[in-house]
């Protein structure tokens, strides 16, 4: 059985962003302005968290990106009255746009506040609506999204398998994110297949979840080590 | 001379639907006004979308859902209380039951409107409803939000219900007396379809009787559950001072209490606003305020066991939304809180001349705004800190959700100042009936006062 899981090498990443400008590039995901955004309605299904190590000089700064955890045990599934959310066969956390009616339920439950609601219609200004992604729909008001792990280019690579007969290769599925890091800090793969690079990386002493107490048991792994 | 006092009571009661009153004509105008609003901002959001209201990430749930909790707290001002009153016989009971009644139907009405309002997409909210069609579509009833719309829409029709039993002999007696006077009225009409043909034979009398005993039983365990399932939408959620055991309880006491206070409220407006205070008496402020009094001590308890645990244990999360309320940014909320429900209620409930009608609703609008922030800080306080520091939130609301809670208060007073014009506010038949039972009482105490000699 497939198990989609992403690693993130926190040591490796610079806080540079590309992985979320690319993320909106891929997912169709609106950008609010900068009124909306300054009352906290900002979407970035992927977004870099910055924390502060150590007291002055010795200051470090940390970046975590943080995205869903696609989470086996997730908190915001049953919440959901409509079934708007659900956890699919290959351990995504899926959403059902149409189902969606809005009760912001699931993303009150989300100890990682990874959900977004769109409080208003998306609009993309010239010429941005030429860049949308046609295997991605537009999401309309009144309803909750959030990363997919790029379900559209699983989907892709997965047709592409079966029309050749064999099963999706390691490395052949690059999620968006993953596809513009220039430091290579995140990685995509079957965490089901002992042979994956992302299981490999999973099993090595820096592996780590994100509150991990809750036991949500997500499917994003974070390697953080010495400096 | 029995006949007399009964006939006297009727008229008294029945004055205020006949009197016109300058005072509640005005009354309802400017309520009406307030309904008004009420539409007129939720029509506003729905043309415009949600993200017309002040609510963000983090903070998903704001006023709406602080209103709904609020409104559907209240309803367990009648229903409950009454029902408790006539399961254990309490005679000063009977002025109060119908008022109570009124109170729990309205603010239901009124609380079950805000699941709807804070939809993102309130035009399909029927998508929660157990329909089969070919969408092929069933609703999770593993969410809370399912048990709630389950329990809600059972305590709305058991409350109706409850309300609407004891009203049928008094719609009687005012379509009798309406027959008399205009027999082709739409009045009378409305009266005799309220009636059910109502004869008053013993037979009815009897089904009548064993079906309100009936419903007082059944009611009592349905408003218990729906205040704690509306507590475990946020003691299922794993969120920091939301997942909690006690809320259930805890809920279910706040809700009586908000409910004893807006009834401690409307009894002194009806009986300063109708004259009738010979039926809403000292005795019943007095009663009722000793309740009020134990209700106050409970939700005292509740809160400080609920806050002790938290800072005991000291867990990080936690912390920080305690701390908020504590010596935060909502510390002047919090603590405002606990003068309006414990400092003002324990310093005035005690003393005899604190349970006075003046004193009773002024304590009891205190509780009001007091449990009204409750539930803000639960919903807004725990949301603005979520786990991941990264995230904090801020939250203020826009004139979309401030006009929807007024409004929604302004429906309630209208929906009640409707309610006292076309129905006898105090139970008619209920009150003669407690004449009667007293009458044969002090008789048989005479009579055995007569024999008594003899032994």
């Amino acid at each position: 059985m497939t198990r989609w899981g992403l690693v993130i090498d926190t040591d490796r990443c610079t806080g540079c962003g590309a992985c979320a400008v690319a993320c909106h590039a891929e997912n169709n995901i609106q950008t609010v302005g900068e009124e909306e955004a300054a009352k906290g309605r900002a979407m970035h299904w992927m977004r870099i968290e910055r924390y502060y190590e150590g007291t002055f000089p010795d200051v470090r700064v940390r970046f975590q990106p943080v995205l869903c955890q696609q989470c086996r045990q997730a908190p915001c599934e049953p919440v959901c009255p409509v079934y708007a959310t659900y956890r699919t066969p290959e351990g995504l956390n899926a959403m059902v746009y149409a189902r969606c009616i809005g009760t912001r339920y699931c993303a009150n439950n989300c100890p990682y506040t990874v959900r977004f609601f769109n409080w208003f219609s998306p609009e993309f200004p010239e010429p941005l609506q030429r860049q949308l992604n046609p295997d991605v729909s537009v999401r309309p008001a009144g309803v909750m999204e959030k990363c997919t792990f790029c379900v559209q280019r699983i989907q892709d690579a997965q047709d592409i398998a079966q029309d050749e007969d064999r099963e999706v290769r390691d490395g052949e599925i690059r999620t968006a994110c993953s596809q513009s890091c220039p430091a290579q800090a995140i990685t995509f793969g079957d965490l089901d297949d002992p042979a994956s690079r992302v299981s490999q990386m999973a099993e090595e002493q820096r592996a780590t979840r994100l509150l991990e107490d809750l036991s949500t048991e997500p499917s994003v792994i974070y390697m953080r080590g010495g400096r | 001379m029995s006949n007399a006092v009964a006939r006297s009571h009727e008229e008294q009661l029945i004055r205020p639907l006949t009197a016109f009153r300058p005072k509640l004509f005005v009354g309802s105008l400017v309520t009406g006004l307030l309904v008004g609003l009420l539409f007129y901002s939720w029509g506003y959001q729905i043309v415009n979308d949600i993200g017309v209201a002040g609510i963000n990430r983090p903070v998903f749930w704001g006023f709406y859902i602080t209103n709904f909790v609020f409104w559907i707290g209240i309803s367990h001002a009648g229903t409950l209380i009454s029902a408790i009153l006539r399961v254990t016989q309490a005679e000063w009971r009977r002025p109060v039951t119908r008022c109570a009644e009124a109170i729990t139907t309205f603010a239901l009405m009124i609380g079950g409107l805000f699941p709807l309002i804070h939809l993102g997409r309130p035009l399909i909210f029927w998508y929660m409803v157990p329909i089969p069609t070919g969408r092929g579509i069933w609703p999770n009833f593993r969410s809370p939000l399912m048990w709630d719309i389950m329990a809600i829409t059972t305590y709305l029709l058991g409350s109706l219900l409850y309300l609407f039993l004891p009203l049928i002999p008094d719609m009687a007696i005012l379509r009798d007396r309406a027959m008399k006077v205009s027999p082709r009225s739409v009045r009378t009409l409305f009266f005799r379809v309220m009636a059910l043909g109502w004869r008053g034979t013993p037979q009815q009398w009897h089904s009548l009787e064993a079906g309100i005993r009936a419903m007082a039983v059944i009611i009592i365990p349905v408003a218990v559950s729906v205040h704690t399932i509306v507590s475990w939408d946020f003691a299922m959620a794993v969120q920091p001072m939301w997942h909690s055991t006690i809320f259930g309880p805890y809920f279910v006491v706040g809700a009586i209490y908000s409910g004893v206070a807006v009834l401690m409220v409307a009894m002194y407006l009806l009986r300063r606003g109708l004259g009738i205070g010979e039926y809403l008496s000292d005795k019943v402020f007095n009663n009722l305020g000793l309740l009020f009094l134990a209700f106050a001590l409970m939700w005292g308890y509740f809160t400080f066991a609920e806050h002790l645990t938290v800072w005991y244990g000291h867990e990080h999360a936690e912390m920080t939304v305690f701390n908020q309320r504590i010596s935060g940014e909502y510390a002047w909320v919090f603590w405002t809180m606990i003068v309006t429900n414990v400092v003002i209620p324990l310093s005035v409930l005690p003393f005899p001349k604190g349970r006075s009608p003046l004193g009773t609703a002024i304590v009891g609008l205190g509780v009001l705004v007091g449990m009204w922030i409750e539930r803000f800080l639960i919903v807004v306080g725990t949301l603005r800190y979520p786990r991941l520091d990264f995230n904090v939130g801020t939250y203020s609301p826009t004139w979309v959700e401030v006009g929807i809670l007024v409004g929604s208060v302004g429906l309630f007073v209208f929906l009640y100042f409707a309610f006292v014009q076309t129905t006898p506010i105090v139970s008619i038949w209920e009150v003669r009936e407690g004449h009667h039972l007293e009458v044969k009482a002090r008789m048989q105490h005479l009579a055995a006062a007569k024999e008594e000699p003899h032994v």
